[in-house]
Order: structure tokens, then sequence, then C-alpha cells
């Protein structure tokens, strides 16, 4: 049972200052699979994303309590190097921040820093990286232009293609697509259902409709506290709790 | 709307009555004679002000290698390692070295780093390189503080993205915010490049004010401005415009190195 599960997390308490950010999170996230999270602003998804990389950590108000275990490892404990397990646990942000480099230096980034010179083997990463994320083709001929010139949806794909290049275990995604267009919406969805044969998943999003058309899993987070947690059918079509029901066809409030 | 008019007009003005006064002596002396020859000889007719130009240039490059290394790495350390409290204190005190007389500077300069020199490296003590690490502290405030402004000045959005690619806060550092600062960083050191190459009394102090061309760091020299301000108080005639020829030399310097400044800081507004 052990190996099924990527992450295995147990009463998991958030606090951010004085006030607490998450109660009591337990849930089990199997690996090789997508996981939406979806609930209304506020209701502490991308703390909770941000807390399976350590990335809370650079915020000196959040302490963290209870245990995340990846692969049956405490990830909080003092042993573990946060910059390695940001290696295996990437991540993709809601506004896609491209470095202020070429496309091809945004991605060569994180190999780089794990000492990855061979200039064939980049080459190679670039290529793939950017194919999984459905970006070659459209930058394939002008990979040394600045990063900055691509459009809104083609950055964003540049940040998952990116985060292909440091070949991680899971992938992170926090409302990747809030910004973009139907279209981009459509190609970083379609990259999703193909990586998640090798990597684990967690999107975090704002869009219910996505969560339903992509994730294999589903949990509803609302007020801190994580609702409910199932297969993404049952909670679409079948949902235990009424607030997930109310939320889910958009009678929420 | 006036005033700000009346600052341009004293400017223009300024650099009118500097040209009026020495740009005749160029041409009459001949541009290069003026520039590249080594005899600074008012006495006897001979107008060279090479050794004042190497003099100002060297001092000017040892106070960027004393200067930008300690400014940067103090920006550094203070927008990227410290509280933000502890900042709020720290960089206004910094700033502070900035409002220090350069005369106190000096002071400094010929009572304590002088003798040092003398004493452990040998040559008068008086020399580029006391000149060198007083211009130095002098300007770093100006390159702190500017640096600081333009690290923070980085979205924090760079930061985090950095560190979600595995980066360490010493890679994030210095491949991302660092690169991403650039351009202010290079604007705030070539101000105080500005103000290095412009400083006269504290350099009167402490280069010692020989007139001829260097052979070590330990060697005193003569730069431009103190040339101008030794020899002002007895000048006449020739010599006189000689000195105003020279203001002429240094103007030019110090225009092309705020024409870079602007440059570096304009590149910057267009990159966003």
């Amino acid at each position: 049972m052990e190996g099924d599960y990527k992450f295995r997390i147990n009463n998991l308490n958030v606090f951010w200052g004085k006030a607490q950010a998450l109660r009591s999170i337990s849930i089990d996230i199997p690996a090789n699979r997508i996981l939406g999270i979806i609930g209304p602003s506020g209701s502490g998804k991308t703390v909770f994303l941000r807390s399976l990389n350590r990335m809370n950590d650079l915020v000196p108000e959040i302490s963290v309590e209870g245990r995340i275990l990846l692969d049956g490892e405490d990830i909080y404990h003092p042993d573990v190097d946060p910059v390695k397990l940001r290696k295996r646990v990437g991540m993709v942000f809601a506004l896609p921040v491209p470095l202020p480099a070429s496309i091809y230096d945004n991605i060569v980034f994180s190999p780089s820093l794990f000492r990855i010179r061979d200039r064939k083997k980049l080459n190679h990463l670039v290529e793939t990286s950017l194919t999984s994320a459905f970006l070659w083709d459209e930058v394939k001929d002008r990979l040394k232009t600045s990063a900055l010139r691509l459009s809104g949806g083609q950055q964003q794909r540049l940040c998952l293609a990116r985060v292909l290049a440091m070949e991680p275990e899971v992938i992170l995604l926090d409302e990747p697509c809030s910004g973009l267009d139907p279209i981009s919406t459509a190609a970083i969805e379609d990259a999703l259902g193909i990586l998640k044969k090798n990597f684990t998943i967690i999107l975090v999003t704002n869009n219910t409709k996505q969560a339903a058309r992509v994730a294999d899993n589903t949990a509803f987070f609302l007020m801190s506290e994580m609702i409910e947690y199932g297969a993404t059918e049952q909670i679409f079509t079948m949902p235990r709790d009424k607030r997930t029901n109310d939320y889910v066809t958009g009678r929420f409030g | 709307m006036a005033i700000a008019l009346s600052a341009i007009t004293m400017l223009v003005l300024i650099v009118l009555f500097i040209i009026k006064e020495g740009l005749p002596f160029i041409f009459k002396i001949g541009i290069t004679d003026f520039l590249l020859s080594t005899d600074w000889e008012p006495a006897a007719g001979k107008y060279g002000i090479f050794p004042m130009i190497a003099g100002s240039l060297w001092v000017t490059l040892g106070a960027i290698l004393v200067g930008v290394p300690l400014g940067l790495a103090g920006a550094v350390f203070l927008s990227e390692f410290i509280p933000q409290w502890a900042m709020k204190t720290i960089k206004p005190t910094i700033e502070l070295l900035a409002g220090i007389p350069s005369v106190v500077y000096g002071f400094i300069g010929v009572m304590v780093l002088a003798p040092l020199i003398r004493e452990y490296l040998g040559g008068p003590g008086l020399s580029i390189m006391a000149a060198s690490i007083i211009l130095g502290i002098m300007i770093l405030p100006t390159v702190m503080s500017i640096s600081i402004d333009s690290i923070k000045a980085v979205p924090n959005s760079y930061r985090e993205g950095a560190f979600a690619l595995g980066a360490t806060h010493w890679q994030t550092i210095h491949m991302v915010v660092i690169p991403a600062a650039r351009s202010g960083i290079i604007a705030g050191i070539i101000l105080g490049l500005g103000r290095a190459i412009g400083e006269t009394m504290a350099v009167i102090m402490v280069a010692g004010n020989a007139v001829k061309l260097p052979n070590s760091p330990l060697d005193s020299v003569r730069t431009l401005t103190a040339n101008i301000a030794l020899e002002m108080g007895y000048a006449t005639g020739m010599h006189r415009q000689a000195l105003f020829a020279t203001g002429v030399v240094l103007l030019i310097i110090i225009m092309l190195l705020n024409y870079i400044a602007m440059t570096a800081i304009r590149d910057r507004g267009k990159k966003k």
C-alpha cells in the first residue's frame, strides 16, 4: 500500500502568524494520478501546496505542524534538505514568472544548478521538456530569444517545461491557468494528462470544471479545512457533504 | 517651473563659462600637447596634464576596487539576509556616511591611513592607495544604497521561482537576483564613480599631489581636481586658463559617466 501513495499527510496544521491557515488536514495522495484541489479563495489551497515543497519556509510568519511523508520520509525532518526536496517536488505558480533570460536558459536553469554541464544532455532536456509542455513547435526556432517575449500562455507552458527539465517526481501546480485563454488552458490540460504517467500531479484550481476535466481525485477545501476528498466523479456527481454539493454546482453563498 | 528652469540655466551657464575660459587655451596649445604631454611646468610655459589624467583615473579605479565589492556585498547582505526592521535602521545610517564632510575623511586619511601604509607597505604613505581607500569608503553609501534599492525592486516571484526550481539561497542571489538588479547596480557604481572622480578635498589631503606618472599604488599622484584647487589661488594669465582647460577635461569625463549611468537606468526601464 505504501508504494501506491506518493504523499501521506497526517494532521497537518499550518499557522500564519496567529491565524490558522490549515486545520488538521489528513490526506493520502496516490502516485501517478492527478489530484485536483478546489475551493474558494482563501480556503488554504495554496498554503497546503506550498507546505508540500516547503516553500512556506521562506515566509518567516508561517509555522507548520503535523506530518507530511513523501515516499514514507518525513519532509520536515531536520535532516531533510529543502533544496533537495524542491528538486523532487517541482512547482508551477499562478503567474508565470520566467527568469529574464532566453527560453533555453530558462529551461537549463535548474539542471545546471545540479551540475549538469553536458551540452548534448542539456539540449535533449530542453527539447523533451518543451515537447512535453506542448511548446516545442512554437519556440524551437527561437530558443535564444528572451522568454519575456512569449505570450502569457506560452510563458506558463515554459514554466511547466522548466519544472519538467528538473526531472522531479511530483509537480505542484498553483492555479496554472488562472490568467490564460481557453486554448492555452487546453494545451496545459492536455500536457497534464500525458505527464501523469511519469509524475504525481497536484493541481490547485479555482476553476471547478478544470478539476472535473483533468483530475482523477478531487479534494474540496473550505475555510482552512478539507471538507471532502474522493474520486473526481464521486465529488462532482454525488458529493457526501452539502457544502461540496453547493460549491461544485455553483450555488455557493 | 521657474525654479527648475533656473537650475537648468545655472548648469548651462556653468558649462558655458568653463568652456569659454578653457577651450581657447586648449586650441592655442594643441589638444595632444595638452592631454598627452607629461610636463606640467606653468612657469616654463609647459602645460601637459597627462599625469593628472592618469592620477584621476588610477585613484578612481582604486576607489571602485575598494568601494564596489564592499558596497555590493553589503547590499546583498542587508537586502537578503537581514530582517526588514533591522534594514530600516541600518540603511539610513549608511546613507549618513554620505553626509560626513570630505575634509573629515581627509583627516582620517592623513592621520590614520597614510602612516599605516608608510609603516607597513613603504612609500610616502600619501599615495594612490590611501586615496583609493578613502574614496572607496566615500562612495560606499552611493553604491550600497542604490544597489539595495534595485535588489529590493527585484520581484519576489523571481526568488520564489528560483527556489522552487531547487536553487539554494546563494544560487538564487547570484543567478537570479543580481542579474535582475544588474542595471540598477551598474548605475549605482557609475554614480559612485562620478563622485570619486570629482572629489577634491579628501584627495588633496591624502594623495600626495606629486606631478608625475605613478609606477605603483604606493606612489604619490595629483588628480585633475587637486590640480585646479591647488593652483587656482595664485595662477594668472595662461596658467589660469590652463586650469580652466583642466576643468573642461574633468567636466567631459564626468558628463560621459553620467550619460552612461542614464543609459543604464533607461535600459532597465525598457526591460519591464
